[in-house]
């Protein structure tokens, strides 16, 4: 193997927070008092404290209010399509396994339109972080009922209330299998930056739940506050280890959400399981040196079907 | 039609093995020096029901299926009959199928072997089949044979398709050396020596008997060294000597063959084959891949591809190379997915929102199916753009003799327009130190704007399905609009540009320059449109054709000198709506008059007899109706 291709990733660097801040669009343009600002804050606080640089973290998002998340936090960034950031992240992850990558959607792209490639990401198990802006709303098409809104939400979209339950979205991870699961809150900010810090360094599929209020779609919501943590309060004991105890723990939290009761924290951590690079990588399925690599080692052989499965055609 | 060569057709219940055995028995008479081409028809049920595998072999180049065929040999159905003898059949009376379904195709003087410890006369008499009186109309020449009663006897029962290989090989005056080759290339100990066994017993017997036919097996030698290959497969092959070793799909009929074949091979190749969710993602991994810098893959049939329609926009709209393979069957919706269509090609061409930005190659033949999979990489990752290969149900699975040295080359792991660390280093960026993604244009006039890939020090910016400024940022600017729109729009000329330049041209002309008629085609139906052009000259006529790949961009000067030199053309295709016609007359704006339409969409390919048929009352004057199952579409005027 010659030199990597790719200095910027495991580059020693100490950074400010402010050098994730773009220079073309340094100033944020979501409303007033929205959630957003938080995930974004603590972003900016866990990528340099985990020693990371811009040119080695790629950050997919889907499309909403969040998907302007890349355009004010400078790294590799995708835009994507509505609820398909997670299937172009994951194959970013297979690709060159030295990149940090980070997804992140709305409620909607996350839980509705891309269900699907939640439930097997997290199956999966893929080395990556999956933060999801849950404001309860579509916020970016102007508020209408989202899966995450509470029965009996009023909108345009459902004039006469949500005759739905929202979707579980804690349970739902475990459930799918994702191996790190919290939520948190942008009226947390400390907790938010600490818990993304962990996700980050998670090694497997990493899911945040993370609680950002609409001041101007969904102003009927709580704003999440008070908040509890978890962890802090004497009030709850579970084991975060314990899928049982998680799960439990989960639901409780999902269904008190709505009374007015906003817990936070780590809910399900599962270390010891291997990512699925790493399944794949010692199951003979997946090279140990990155893909990406090799396109760029002048030295690399490159096998051929003439070599390797003509001869089965005579 | 002269017996200079065979057409031999396996028939027998699907799950019976008809495929291996079809292609053994193909690949022992390529051995022998023959040219061969096979065409398989097999219904959508995992076991039991109708099948047969169809092998054409001659000493001249075969590049169709034939009309009709000359040898049938009739196997049982084992899952059309109850193991419980006094209960009826699975499927009701369809044992006696593999028989009576095929004699319509026997051509006069053809030989039938039928395996009687299968079949029986008084099945056939229920099926309503007098095969005593039918032989003697058409000259056939009938040789029962008890191959169960040989299998079991030497070896194990699901041997009969053995001793029918045998009886064939004494049939038709074949050397059954190549096929004790091939066995013993595929088996070892007791199972070999029984299938040996079987294969002479059936072979000596078979010697006993009279003969009175004259189907025998033609000669034939290869002057290059030959393989036996799909469609599929050189798809596949194309795509991992191009350099791809990342794919991602979800299982669809006919498009499964590329996907397996691929699974099947990628890790030993050092690459990752990811079977996904759906077709949504499949086509978005590719596109993460290939993003993070990995030449990659995807692809489906119609149903799945219209799944990829959104995820394909996107990759014309952040300019991510992607290369997906559309494997077409009948539709609409879920259609007859084991039958062949050409009815998505305007599927292709158009799906997703905005103006299509992609390049669409539909290859003709299984040398064309590897030529142009290589060149659809190479494209897609110079271009940064989308290229889709278009096949069909017919051309994945038909199975034929083509030169090795066609693979005898270096292999191409380029990744095309892509900056290293120093280039970008030098490439202009953001004064804010974001690079010029979207702009940097060194020189060239054809669009491409090189790209850097993540990890890359100095060279992050922002992908996005949104208009964007030179760094990706989302930008709703008129000026910045246009720019971005003509400079992307742009790299489809300097495409044609490029194709126009290769030799061979992906355009495939057959026949003499100066015919006064024309047939023009594309995709799969090339090599049978080739074979009516030799018989209609045979007879008398005076015609050539053009057999098109590149569908976008269009081949305009090609296709525009060719209907020039011709009075009147016919245009055919396997769908019911002329869609390639369509496409020729909107991108040509002229011809309309000289353009009819053969086309067929009963779900069989065409056999050559029916082109020719087709042409020859077009060039009559048209108005009589084809006796084949196709429809003439008279040209605009007539």
């Amino acid at each position: 193997m010659s030199k990597s291709a790719f200095s910027a990733i495991g580059e020693e660097a100490e950074l400010d927070r402010d050098e994730f801040t773009p220079g073309i669009e340094p100033q944020a343009t979501w409303c007033p008092g929205c959630g957003d600002f938080g995930v974004l804050k603590a972003l900016k606080q866990a990528a340099p404290e985990l020693g990371l640089t811009p040119d080695e973290m790629l950050l997919v998002t889907g499309i909403g209010c969040s998907g302007k998340l890349n355009s004010y936090f400078d790294s590799y960034g995708y835009h994507s399509i509505h609820g398909r950031s997670l299937p172009i992240a994951r194959a970013a992850k297979l690709a060159n396994p030295g990149l940090s990558v980070i997804a992140a959607g709305g409620d909607g792209d996350g839980y509705g339109i891309g269900g699907n490639h939640f439930m097997h990401t997290a199956r999966e198990n893929h080395d990556m972080t999956y933060i999801v802006f849950n404001n309860e709303i579509f916020g970016l098409t102007k508020g209408q009922t989202s899966p995450t809104s509470p029965k009996g939400h009023k909108s345009k979209t459902q004039p006469q209330g949500s005759a739905k339950d929202p979707i579980r979205p804690l349970s739902l991870a475990l459930t799918s299998g994702a191996s790190y699961i919290a939520r948190t809150a942008a009226v947390n900010p400390r907790q938010a930056g600490n818990i993304l810090a962990e996700a980050i360094e998670h090694d497997g599929f990493a899911h945040i739940d993370f609680l950002t209020q609409c001041p101007t779609w969904n102003k009927d919501a709580k704003q999440y506050v008070p908040y509890v943590d978890v962890q802090d309060s004497d009030d709850y004991d579970f084991d975060v280890n314990d899928r049982g105890e998680a799960a439990e723990m989960m639901q409780e939290t999902e269904d008190v959400l709505h009374e007015g009761t906003v817990l936070t924290g780590r809910f399900y951590v599962e270390e010891d399981r291997r990512s699925y690079q790493q399944e794949k990588i010692d199951q003979g399925q997946m090279p140990e040196e990155p893909l990406a690599e090799r396109y760029f080692d002048d030295s690399a052989e490159w096998e051929r079907t003439a070599d390797e499965l003509i001869a089965r055609h005579r | 039609m002269t017996d200079t060569e065979l057409v031999w057709r396996l028939a027998g219940g699907s799950g019976d093995g008809m495929d291996s055995t079809g292609q053994a028995f193909e690949k022992a008479l390529m051995r022998m020096g023959l040219n061969v081409f096979s065409h398989r028809h097999y219904p959508s049920r995992i076991r039991g029901g109708h099948t047969y595998f169809e092998v054409r072999a001659g000493g001249d180049q075969v590049r169709s299926r034939g009309d009709g065929y000359n040898f049938l040999l009739a196997l049982g159905d084992s899952f059309a009959r109850n193991p419980q003898e006094d209960q009826p059949a699975y499927y009701g009376e369809e044992d006696v199928k593999p028989l009576s379904e095929n004699l319509d195709d026997l051509r006069e003087g053809g030989v039938i072997v039928y395996d009687e410890g299968m079949l029986e006369e008084d099945d056939l008499a229920t099926a309503g089949v007098d095969l005593e009186e039918r032989a003697e109309e058409n000259d056939w020449h009938v040789y029962p044979l008890d191959l169960r009663g040989i299998a079991r006897e030497h070896g194990r029962e699901i041997m009969r398709n053995t001793a029918g290989v045998g009886a064939t090989a004494a049939l038709i005056g074949m050397d059954t050396e190549p096929v004790k080759e091939l066995m013993s290339d595929r088996m070892s100990g007791d199972i070999l020596d029984a299938n040996l066994t079987v294969l002479e017993e059936a072979y000596d017997q078979v010697l006993e008997m009279d003969q009175t036919h004259s189907v025998q097996v033609p000669g034939g030698s290869h002057e290059a060294d030959q393989v036996l290959m799909s469609g599929s497969q050189a798809v596949a092959y194309g795509a991992l000597d191009a350099g791809c070793r990342f794919i991602a799909g979800y299982p669809m009929t006919p498009w499964t063959d590329v996907f397996t074949i691929m699974s099947q091979n990628l890790p030993a190749f050092g690459g990752i084959a990811e079977q996904v969710e759906d077709e949504i993602a499949a086509a978005s991994l590719a596109i993460g891949a290939s993003h993070a810098g990995v030449k990659a893959m995807s692809g489906s049939s119609g149903g799945g591809y219209a799944l990829m329609s959104e995820p394909l926009g996107l990759a014309e709209m952040t300019e991510t190379p992607l290369v997906l393979i559309e494997a077409m069957r009948a539709g609409p919706s879920t259609g007859m997915p084991t039958k062949p269509e050409q009815g998505d090609l305007e599927h292709v061409l158009y799906t997703s929102q905005g103006d299509s930005n992609r390049v669409v190659f539909a290859p003709g033949t299984v040398e064309e199916c590897y030529e142009q999979t290589r060149d659809a990489f190479h494209i897609a990752y110079d271009y940064q753009i989308p290229v889709t290969v278009i096949i069909d149900q017919k051309l994945s699975g038909e199975i034929t003799n083509i030169e090795e040295d066609l693979f005898d080359r270096e292999p191409d792991p380029s990744l095309g327009s892509v900056l290293t660390e120093e280039e970008i280093a030098d490439a202009p960026h953001h004064e804010s130190g974001i690079f010029d993604r979207f702009q940097h244009d060194p020189g060239t006039d054809n669009g491409v704007s090189p790209r850097s890939i993540p990890g890359q020090k100095g060279g992050r910016f922002l992908a996005t399905g949104n208009e964007h400024t030179p760094q990706g940022h989302i930008e709703e600017d008129p000026d910045n609009r246009v720019f971005q729109m003509d400079r992307r729009m742009r790299k489809l000329d300097a495409i044609r540009g490029e194709l126009d330049e290769f030799s061979p041209p992906h355009q495939t002309a057959y026949g003499p320059d100066e015919a006064e008629h024309g047939i023009l085609t594309w995709g799969s139906q090339q090599g049978t449109v080739e074979e009516a052009i030799d018989r209609l000259n045979d007879d008398g006529h005076s015609v050539k054709a053009l057999g098109v790949s590149d569908l976008m961009p269009y081949p305009e000067t090609e296709v525009t000198e060719f209907l020039e030199s011709v009075e009147e053309c016919l245009v055919v295709e396997m769908n019911a709506s002329a869609q390639f016609r369509g496409l020729t007359q909107k991108e040509l704006g002229q011809f309309g008059e000289k353009l009819s339409s053969l086309l067929k969409y009963n779900g069989n390919p065409f056999e050559p007899a029916e082109i020719v048929e087709g042409f020859e009352i077009q060039v009559n004057g048209g108005g009589e109706a084809p006796s084949a199952q196709t429809r003439i579409e008279p040209a605009v005027g007539d």
